[in-house]
């Protein structure tokens, strides 16, 4: 636990002692703000639209959907950017600078390491995530929510993050070049986000497999308030498969030959 | 306290390591000897558990590097030829990281850290960031992380390697104080750093142990016999012939736009040499003692076991 703790606070340290941590955060921020501003306005032209035609059949105006659920729906689709980028350097850098060397002469396990990393990572996430709940919560002063949605689209970030991150660090841990961490695992999440894409064209138990691997395809209930185990179990299972994948990778240096 | 046991590391079909024992006992300092591409580095990563052995064992302190790693790595500092730094940490930050990770218990922590700082001579820079420190400095970083949790043993890459004159002295310095209650393996690929700093030294060559010798029989093989490089305008091949024939010159060789001529190290054959350059009516251009290369060391050490 305290070899855990001496990673994870390392990673903390190198993530707010440089500019990534607030970049990142400035660029997620921005353009969830943006999305959320849009569709506020939308939301509030549409409103103001209805009420001056005055037609005769009432269209129900939800502020949840039409705002709230949108803005979750991008959010995921911006960590997708985000994410390589706060990830790529996890195990790049230190193999680049030779401070690999000096972790894994250490008396710590990869393990440790690895849960260390992925922890400091995570936490960053949640921290910029919880910024971005800001905007719901200036929303909430002025609109009535359905507050049930929007925990189940709170679960449904908490969730697909880790699976996001557990892939940016077996992207980084396959390289030491943070560039092509970062385009592995950016590429490797747009796949598993469009996967569903090729499943209309696949027939049968093709189709059942490509439907079931997307990502997308297991948020969008989350997203629109219904929370089912299968997806919940989905992503902590998809996380816990990559930081599985990734200590193989790590570990499979030791191996004799 | 470590014992290597027919040790073998392949990459592929490459064979960095092939076949080495060796033990060395407590205390000792014992420099590994031997070119570029030795398999030095392989080998102390092997040690170190960086990298597993194909074949063989060693152990470290009575625990094996396979099966015990983690006993190892506690008893272990390892100082790599690229110091393991962390750019953009202050001096005593990374130290502090460095003790977490080495299992220093946190009430020893800050009294290590200050011992290892002082030891390093790094009193005055515990501010600064690694980054911007010069390279003489961060191989003292670098040293100070490798005796932080006072280990047993100490292994070190070429530590000397990329410094100024001033620091090499500095480091060899410090090298031979922190010996004092240690186990120390350095690795050099420059003989007379093993002549200054080791009581032992190992010499590998493609892998293989070519000789295990106190520094001081080391450098007397190379001092058997003198070797002078000599340049003449005039026919290389006549003077050669000519030179050979001198009583007490043991070998010629052609040498780029020279000659090389080797005599025993007791005569000094120097004027009759140029005497007979003179002789033959041909220009002394240049006329110089040459030390032996390491790779001629080497080759001079392969071919005195063969003869034995």
């Amino acid at each position: 636990m305290g070899n855990i703790m001496a990673i994870f606070g390392k990673e903390m340290r190198s993530y707010f002692g440089s500019p990534i941590a607030y970049v990142m955060a400035g660029v997620f921020l921005l353009f969830s703000g943006f999305v959320f501003r849009n569709q506020l306005l939308e939301f509030h032209d549409m409103s103001v639209y209805l009420k001056l035609a005055e037609r005769e059949e009432k269209i129900l105006l939800n502020v949840n959907t039409e705002v709230v659920t949108p803005f979750f729906e991008f959010q995921t689709f911006i960590w997708m950017i985000v994410i390589p980028m706060l990830t790529m350097r996890l195990y790049a850098e230190e193999k680049r600078g030779g401070t690999y060397e000096l972790l894994m002469t250490s008396p710590i396990t990869s393990a440790q390491i690895l849960i260390g990393k992925f922890l400091a990572c995570y936490v960053l996430y949640l921290l910029i995530e919880a910024m971005a709940f800001g905007y719901i919560g200036v929303l909430s002063m002025h609109a009535q929510l359905d507050w049930g949605p929007i925990f189940s689209g709170a679960l449904a970030v908490v969730l697909i993050g880790a699976t996001f991150i557990s892939v940016g660090i077996l992207a980084s841990s396959l390289t030491e070049n943070q560039i092509i961490a970062a385009v592995l695992s950016f590429f490797f999440l747009i796949l598993l986000w469009i996967i569903d894409w090729a499943a209309w064209f696949a027939s049968d138990i093709f189709f059942v497999i490509l439907k079931f691997l997307s990502l997308i395809e297991h948020t969008r209930d989350m997203i629109h308030g219904v929370v089912d185990t299968h997806d919940v179990v989905f992503f902590i299972s998809a996380a816990a498969f990559f930081l599985f994948l990734t200590h193989i990778v790590l570990e499979s240096r030791r191996w004799r030959a | 306290m470590i014992e290597v046991d027919r040790l073998t590391k392949r990459y592929g079909a490459f064979t960095a390591v092939d076949d080495i024992s060796f033990q060395v006992g407590k205390g000792e300092i014992v420099g590994f000897l031997g070119p570029n591409g030795a398999g030095k580095t392989t080998a102390m990563r092997v040690l170190t558990c960086f990298l597993p052995a194909t074949e063989g064992t060693a152990r470290i302190a009575g625990y094996d590097i396979f099966d015990n790693p983690l006993e190892v790595k506690k008893r272990i500092g390892y100082l790599p030829e690229l110091p393991p730094l962390y750019r953009d940490m202050h001096v005593r930050t990374y130290l502090e990281f460095v003790a977490k990770i080495k299992g220093v218990a946190p009430k020893e922590s800050r009294r290590r850290i200050d011992e290892a700082i002082a030891q390093c001579g790094l009193v005055d820079r515990t501010e600064q960031l690694i980054g911007h420190l010069s390279k003489g400095y961060r191989q003292r970083v670098g040293l100070a992380q490798a005796i932080l949790h006072d280990p047993e043993v100490i292994i070190m890459d070429e530590p000397t390697s990329g410094l100024d004159p001033n620091q090499i002295i500095e480091v060899r310095q410090l090298i031979r104080e922190l010996a004092q209650e240690r186990t120390v393996i350095l690795s050099t690929h420059i003989l007379p750093e093993v002549e200054m700093t080791c009581n032992r030294v190992i010499i590998i060559h493609e892998g293989k142990i070519v000789a295990v010798d106190t520094p001081e029989n080391l450098t007397a093989h190379t001092r058997d016999t003198t070797r002078f490089f000599v340049r003449i305008s005039g026919d290389v091949d006549i003077a050669a012939k000519a030179i050979a024939t001198i009583d007490g010159v043991s070998d010629v060789t052609r040498a780029n736009n020279g000659l090389h001529v080797h005599w025993p190290a007791e005569a000094d054959l120097s004027a009759a040499v140029s005497a007979r350059i003179v002789e033959l009516g041909m220009g002394l251009v240049e006329m110089k003692r040459e030390a032996m290369s390491l790779e001629e060391i080497f080759h001079a050490l392969t071919m005195h076991e063969e003869e034995v």
